[in-house]
């Protein structure tokens, strides 16, 4: 398997852009889906894809490559849009998303989409399958990793902390959760003057780096948007494999719909389409403003 | 033509005002399912439980022991299957005046496809002892039966449409628990129908009748407990029974009027309209409902074809 890395964190912020416009153009054209959480995990999930995991596109089932489970399967257009810019699939599938007889359903389908490790859509059920994946592999001897991003209102879901309290009895050093504390949940409960946004924080009253310690956990905390802590993080979580007998969880700070002047910090575009107007808008924030041409990218990934 | 959850969160608000047990607790989805209309109303009686249905049941029956009657905002899929285990063991077995409201319930759920689709809600709920399982036809009849619902003492599902479909009643309906409704006689075939499905079926059937064909049509609000000396009545002497839903075929509305053909001999032949036993997908509803067989065109084609194997023309 080749490992395909970007050459620079210029250059994954640029891809991750280009993502984020994927997902405002799939949306608006399939008059469906979900924007804020697609956006917040862009940069997580661009890093992971463009640099950090062992994957080849041309080899979807490869046994030994490492796994990733969108464990918030509402965030699909976001993972497909990072799948096709990879070469997944042809970019232009994604126009089919929410359509009828498409391969990329409103939440992952394992089944159907090349690239998906676990069709996901119920929330707080990735952590767990993520789990048996890395003591497969563990049983199994393969060295790979596995990669889980959550939601922090999806962690309210009381099987994420099955796994949480199952998962270091078994030494799953080979498993990575990153929670993508965007701050916001679909609805939750109003904000106090001490959150972020315009709703209440899922996690605001939780010591959530403490949590996960408590029960056994090695954690980092990071700024998701930041590629230098990410991908130290990555890193980091990888040293651990095979040395240090815990599972790891990165608590990356993110910010809900992040890049889009309208859509960010507000609860408002978890979901929603944007209308022809702001299609324009998006086009002009994060298409016009830093260009990645198509020969770019395959410089990028050369 | 108002959606059925409109219709549930403005009529709850209004209830509330008159009624203090009533309360709402919500699975983070309040703005899809329209809990929002009444946590804006009564903040104060509306609790949110965060993204964890088995929490919800479980706080609602703890409610419940003290004398209010919580009623549950989530997607249904999630009420029927993540909560399962907590609505047999705290609501069904305990009877207690717990409802489920059963948001985007069956095909047809604004794209997010099969996770999200419940197909399997009427089976698992029917075979739940002490349950009363509801499936208004539309916002009328919504009303009629939140009404009823208020005043039970007991647990309630009701299976609410996401998306509003023409009307079958009007102001005027009036809900009587467990009764058959009959809204057409005809000779040709009895047929039998739940929830919105019974909106699409109104315009198969009378597409049908433009054909010089004549039907008795049936609606079945109420799928337990059914008045089934009346269902039966209704069928009478009919040798050609189809029965349609928005639901898999397995173990909801047809396999009921199948229960009640057998069990009473009646000599009738029983084609059921639904969703085959299998996963559907993401995409508009016209699309689901032409693939999945369920638009009126749909139904009317499914119809003429059972009519030919008794009667080949
Ligand atoms: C079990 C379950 N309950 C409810 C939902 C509906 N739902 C989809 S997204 C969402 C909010 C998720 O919030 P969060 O995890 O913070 O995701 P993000 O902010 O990244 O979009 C909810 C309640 C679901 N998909 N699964
Ligand atoms: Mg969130």
């Amino acid at each position: 398997m080749n490992r395909n890395d970007a050459k620079n964190v210029e250059e994954l912020a640029a891809i991750a852009r280009q993502g984020r416009l994927k997902v405002i153009e799939t949306v608006t054209s399939s008059k469906a889906g979900h924007v804020g959480g697609p956006l917040s995990a862009m940069d997580l999930m661009v890093a992971l894809y463009f640099h950090q995991m062992n994957i080849d596109p041309a080899e979807p089932a490869n046994p030994d490559r490492d796994r990733f489970i969108l464990s918030k399967g509402h965030c699909a257009i976001g993972l497909y849009s990072v799948l096709a810019l990879r070469g997944y699939f042809p970019v232009e599938e994604l126009a089919t998303f929410d359509h009828g007889d498409s391969r990329l359903q409103g939440h992952p389908d394992m089944k159907l989409t090349p690239g998906v490790d676990s069709s996901t859509g119920s929330l707080g059920q990735g952590l767990s399958a993520a789990s048996g994946m890395a003591i497969a592999a563990k049983k199994l001897g393969k060295d790979f990793h596995t990669w889980v991003v959550l939601g922090d209102g999806e962690i309210e879901e009381g099987m994420v902390w099955e796994t949480v309290i199952c998962a270091p009895r078994y030494g799953l050093d080979n498993l990575t959760a990153i929670v993508d504390l965007n701050g916001l949940q679909q609805y939750g409960w109003p904000a106090s003057a001490t959150d972020r946004f315009d709703r209440s924080e899922p996690m605001g009253h939780v010591d959530l780096p403490a949590v996960f310690r408590g029960f056994g956990w090695n954690t980092i905390e990071i700024d998701g948007h930041d590629y230098g802590e990410i991908l130290a993080a990555y890193d980091e979580a990888e040293s651990y494999r095979g040395a240090s007998g815990k599972p790891t969880a990165i608590i990356a700070s993110t910010i809900k719909g992040y890049g889009l002047s309208y859509t960010q910090a507000t609860f408002k575009w978890h979901n929603g389409v944007p209308t022809p107007e702001q299609l324009a808008t998006a086009r002009h924030e994060l298409g016009d403003a830093i260009d990645i041409s198509d020969t770019d990218k395959a410089e990028a990934l050369a | 033509m108002k959606a059925q959850r409109v219709v549930w969160g403005e009529t709850l608000t209004k209830l509330a005002e008159t009624d203090d047990r009533i309360l709402v607790i919500d699975g983070d989805l309040a703005s899809s399912t329209r809990a929002d209309i009444f946590a804006e109303a009564h903040p104060d009686r509306f609790i949110q439980a965060g993204i964890a249905e088995q929490n919800m049941v479980g706080m609602a029956f703890g409610m419940s022991t003290l004398g209010f009657r919580p009623w549950l905002s989530s997607f249904g899929v999630f009420l029927t299957n993540r909560a399962l285990d907590q609505v047999r063991m705290l609501v069904s077995q305990t009877k207690a005046p717990v409802r489920l409201a059963a948001a985007y319930s069956g095909l047809l759920n604004g794209a997010s496809g099969k996770t999200h689709q419940d197909l399997e809600d009427l089976a698992v709920m029917r075979a739940l002892p002490n349950m009363t399982v509801l499936a208004p036809a539309d916002e009328h009849e919504l009303r009629a039966v939140i009404e009823w619902a208020a005043n039970y003492d007991g647990p309630v599902y009701l299976r609410l449409a996401r998306d509003a479909v023409t009307e079958v009643f009007d102001e005027t309906y009036e809900f009587v628990m467990g009764a058959p409704v009959s809204l057409a006689e005809g000779n040709d075939a009895v047929v039998v129908s739940t929830g919105v499905q019974t909106s699409r079926t109104v315009d198969a059937l009378d597409q049908l009748r433009a054909q010089g064909r004549s039907f008795a049509h049936v609606h079945l609000p109420t799928l337990k407990p059914v008045d089934t000396d009346a269902l039966s009545a209704l069928i009478g002497d009919a040798r050609q029974i189809f029965t349609v839903e928005e639901h898999s075929v397995v173990g909801g509305l047809g396999d009921l009027v199948s229960e009640v053909v057998t069990s009473r001999g009646l000599g009738a032949r029983l084609d059921r309209i639904g969703l085959a036993d299998g996963w559907a997908e993401s995409g508009p509803n016209d699309f689901l409902l032409e693939k999945y067989g369920l638009s009126a065109e749909k139904v009317a084609a499914r119809v003429l074809a059972g009519l030919e194997v008794l009667a080949p023309a």
